[in-house]
């Protein structure tokens, strides 16, 4: 993402993709109705949640509708939907039971997701089918006891058979959705492999596909969770258990790699499920908030609850086009979308969470009823900003990832001035940007050629909040980089400020897009987005702009460090320092 | 969904109002799908008559089960004045085209309730009619369908060709699944109109004038049974 460089990369922003052929919309608009019908008229929620499972007859419906294998290619069992139409689909599962979402994310998002992306021909003509159309439920198994954020220090190990024609796993997973159900798991182990460098043998992470029918795979209760009750999370033990070599996915030492692109590529989905329990609730709320008298008014009449409906339906509006955006992107064939993948995840957990804490506020009394169905969505969404990719971890990654791409481009700065003569285009271009960066006027990269004049003129300052905020986040990336060196990797108060400002950065340009196209296809609601569109890049500019002084502020550096010496206190002393003020 | 009567009141609002098969209709689909899956039946084909969204309707049959759709097609003005007699003129001529031994269809749509073209189809094509079936069974070369009535359940035999009209209890549709629904898109669909049928859809009735419901007056609360009588006696509602 260009935009730690201070630039926007406006193909892949503009104009927000749309991908579908005739054909798909076709396709995708049948499926619709069948897919919401089934979770109205069959999937109970309630019931789902407290049976701790997804009833039996609901699941073995989720099978006969095919929604386990949206992605799987027609011709071995499934719809073959693009990542588009998966959103679409996604979005009505999370409307209505998010315990039933991570069944079957956990299934096909991320449980199988291996072998379609990474599998051999033959992999796929062989396990595809059966969690299909076989019914045969998949897992991920990565997180162990001791390996959690940090992904790369599992410890389950895979050692090649006598014979060469077997890996003997052994080891243990913990947290695994589907694991007390699962038939096939893409199970992570590290494996001996040479460095052809140092000619030493190292362990390096490998993913398999392992079938419980192998033998020696086990799986523990049920765990007792929070929320997504219905979605069954168990601990799974391999012990010697035998894989043939061919059941290596993407390639022995290349787990890790399998792993982030697994999550990289569900991450979308997870945005897209999230803006539909969005929906949902803020539905629900709405009902509430109109017909609801107190004080003689209907309460929708005071600007309390205004605001309210209006900060979630902008979230809502936000996340879903975070959602299409990314799937669209990927669906056109990008394969850079790691970063706004990260965002998106990050983005819906926290909005979707917002969005429901408000709605039960809305509803008052009423909405800390169970009665309502408000409850049970927040504490199913409480898992949404820890599993696949804690927010933190993501928020670092976002920064990171960001930081690393603006040093690289600053290095080839660097070796072109060791040759002047033959860089000097180069130096010209970079020196001519920085010039008009340090006046604070400049047109490139203006978003105005992109977007409607309506958000570009009468709204003029949404595109300008935009277009500063990435001006000044690239001079910002650049100046933590000089102060900081190598070191800002340590610096992670920084690094969460630089990556909010990213997401808010990102999400203001995201918005603007889909507002065009609303604008410009002349759809209904499109006055309506380009209000929630100025009003978001308006308090989103406003963010950006106070994150990134901060790191230009020594008071606010110095804050850091307070809260630092703070935390040692409270972590040395095994709880909080300080007695009430009794003293006793 | 809010009911709007058009500013013309020559009907009420449809634009965008989404077409979905009539409830009857679905489990009409779903029992000829049993029967062919009982191997009664050797053939399904479903007919919809109405405008291009029609072939939505035909495509969750399709999906369902049933083998092939016949879409007649009847737009505009026409439509908003078909009745049943068009639809019985369209179904009998069909069946005789199509060698049909049984139609199945619902005994009547969920918006204007008229529960006449199973009858009417039977008598056009001087079928036997066995309406408001409940259950179904071929015995011996017969259907015998099994009605509720007041006070308990009839049983009447019909000899094949028959007409059926299929009712609530009659069976619970199922759901079409999406893989169906993709492979449904495969399934033959024909396209054919009124007039190649050479039925006559011109109407049969005017519309004069549609309402919207009065809208309920405003009530009042009175503090005792006295003041109750005074104002029903105000009202001349008691002498």
């Amino acid at each position: 993402m260009n935009l730690f460089r201070g630039v926007v990369e406006t193909a892949q922003v503009f104009p927000f993709p749309q991908v579908l052929n005739e054909e798909q919309k076709d396709n995708l608009k049948m499926l619709i109705d069948p897919t919401a019908r089934f979770f109205e008229e069959v999937n109970d929620p309630a019931k789902n949640d407290a049976l701790e499972a997804v009833e039996p007859q609901s699941l073995e419906g989720l099978w006969e509708l095919g929604a386990f294998g949206l992605q799987v290619p027609q011709d071995l069992g499934g719809l073959g939907l693009s990542n588009t139409q998966y959103s679409r689909l996604v979005e009505i599962v999370g409307s209505h039971d998010l315990g039933v979402g991570i069944t079957l994310g956990a299934h096909q998002s991320i449980g199988f997701k291996g072998i379609l992306l990474f599998g051999t021909p033959e992999q796929k003509a062989k396990y595809l089918p059966r969690v299909t159309t076989g019914k045969e439920m998949a897992a991920f198994c990565l997180t162990e006891p001791s390996s959690g954020s940090d992904a790369g220090s599992i410890r389950s190990r895979a050692i090649l058979s006598p014979d060469g024609k077997h890996y003997i796993l052994n080891g243990s997973k913990i947290w695994i959705s589907n694991g007390g159900l699962a038939e096939i798991m893409t199970v992570f182990a590290q494996t001996p492999v040479l460095d052809e460098k140092t000619g030493m043998e190292r362990d390096k992470v490998t993913a398999f596909i392992v079938e419980r029918s192998f033998g020696g795979v086990t799986s523990g209760p049920p765990e007792k969770k929070m929320g997504i009750k219905a979605s069954n999370t168990a601990e799974v033990y391999y012990e010697d258990v035998k894989i043939p070599i061919e059941n290596v996915l993407g390639g022995v030492g290349q787990g890790f790699k399998v792993a982030m692109n697994i999550l990289n590529n569900g991450r979308f989905g997870m945005a897209a499920c999230l803006a539909g329990t969005m929906r949902a609730v803020t539905k629900k709320a709405v009902d509430h908030a109109t017909t609801r008298l107190q004080f003689g008014r209907r309460i929708d009449s005071f600007g309390t609850i205004q605001e309210k409906l209006a900060r979630m339906s902008t979230l809502q509006y936000v996340t879903e086009s975070l959602a299409y955006m990314i799937s669209g992107n990927m669906d056109s064939g990008s394969t850079d979308f790691h970063l706004e993948a990260a965002i998106s995840k990050v983005f819906a957990s926290e909005a979707a969470w917002t969005v429901t804490d408000e709605a039960i506020q809305i509803l008052g009394g009423m909405g800390f009823m169970k009665e309502c169905g408000l409850e049970r969505v927040m504490r199913d969404l409480r898992i949404f900003r820890i599993f696949e990719g804690t927010n933190d971890i993501l928020r670092l990654f976002v920064a990171l990832t960001g930081i690393q791409f603006a040093g690289a481009h600053l290095r080839e700065l660097q070796k072109a001035f060791k040759n002047p003569a033959a860089n000097l285009g180069l130096i010209f271009e970079e020196a001519t940007k920085r010039a008009i960066r340090s006046v604070g006027l400049g047109s490139p990269p203006s978003l105005a050629d992109y977007v409607h004049p309506n958000l570009s003129s009468s709204a003029a300052l949404a595109a300008k909040a935009c277009y500063q905020s990435i001006q000044s986040f690239g001079q910002a990336v650049e100046g933590t980089l000089i102060k900081y060196g190598r070191g800002v990797v340590e610096e992670q108060f920084v690094l969460n400020r630089l990556a909010s400002a990213a997401i808010d950065t990102y999400t203001m340009i995201v918005v603007l897009s889909r507002a065009t196209l609303a604008l410009q296809s002349g759809l209904p609601s499109a006055h309506h987005q380009e209000l929630m569109t100025k009003v978001w890049c308006s308090e989103a500019a406003e963010r950006v702009a106070q994150n990134l002084g901060s790191l230009r502020s020594d008071r606010t550096l110095e804050n850091f460090s307070t809260l630092s010496a703070i935390a040692k206190h409270v972590c040395e002393n095994g709880g909080l320092v300080h007695i009430n003020p009794l003293n006793f | 969904m809010i009911i709007r009567v058009k500013p013309d009141k020559t009907g009420v609002v449809t634009d965008g109002v989404k077409h979905s098969m009539n409830p009857f209709d679905e489990i009409a689909v779903e029992e000829a799908v049993r029967l062919k899956e009982k191997k009664i039946a050797q053939e399904i084909v479903a007919v919809s008559c109405g405008p291009a969204q029609s072939q939505e309707t035909l495509r969750t049959a399709l999906a369902m089960g049933v083998d092939r759709g016949i879409h007649v097609e009847i737009s505009g003005t026409e439509y908003d004045t078909l009745q049943p007699i068009h639809v019985s003129k369209i179904l009998a001529k069909l069946a005789e085209d199509e060698k049909a031994d049984i139609i199945i269809v619902g005994k009547q749509a969920i918006d204007d309730d008229a529960n006449q073209t199973a009858q009417m189809t039977a008598a056009l094509l001087d079928w036997p009619q066995g309406t408001f079936a409940s259950k179904i069974e071929k015995l011996n070369g017969e259907l015998h369908v099994i009605r509720e009535i007041d006070g308990g359940l009839e049983t009447i035999k019909v000899k094949l060709p028959a007409v059926v009209s299929a009712d609530l209890r009659l069976n619970e549709p199922r759901y079409a699944t999406l893989p169906n629904i993709m492979k449904a898109k495969k399934k033959p669909l024909k396209k054919v109109s009124p007039k190649d049928l050479g039925v006559d859809t011109t109407a049969r009735i005017e519309v004069l004038s549609v309402e919207d419901p009065p809208t309920r007056q405003a009530g009042v609360i009175l503090a005792d049974v006295d003041q109750l009588i005074i104002k029903l006696k105000e009202g001349g509602h008691v002498q």
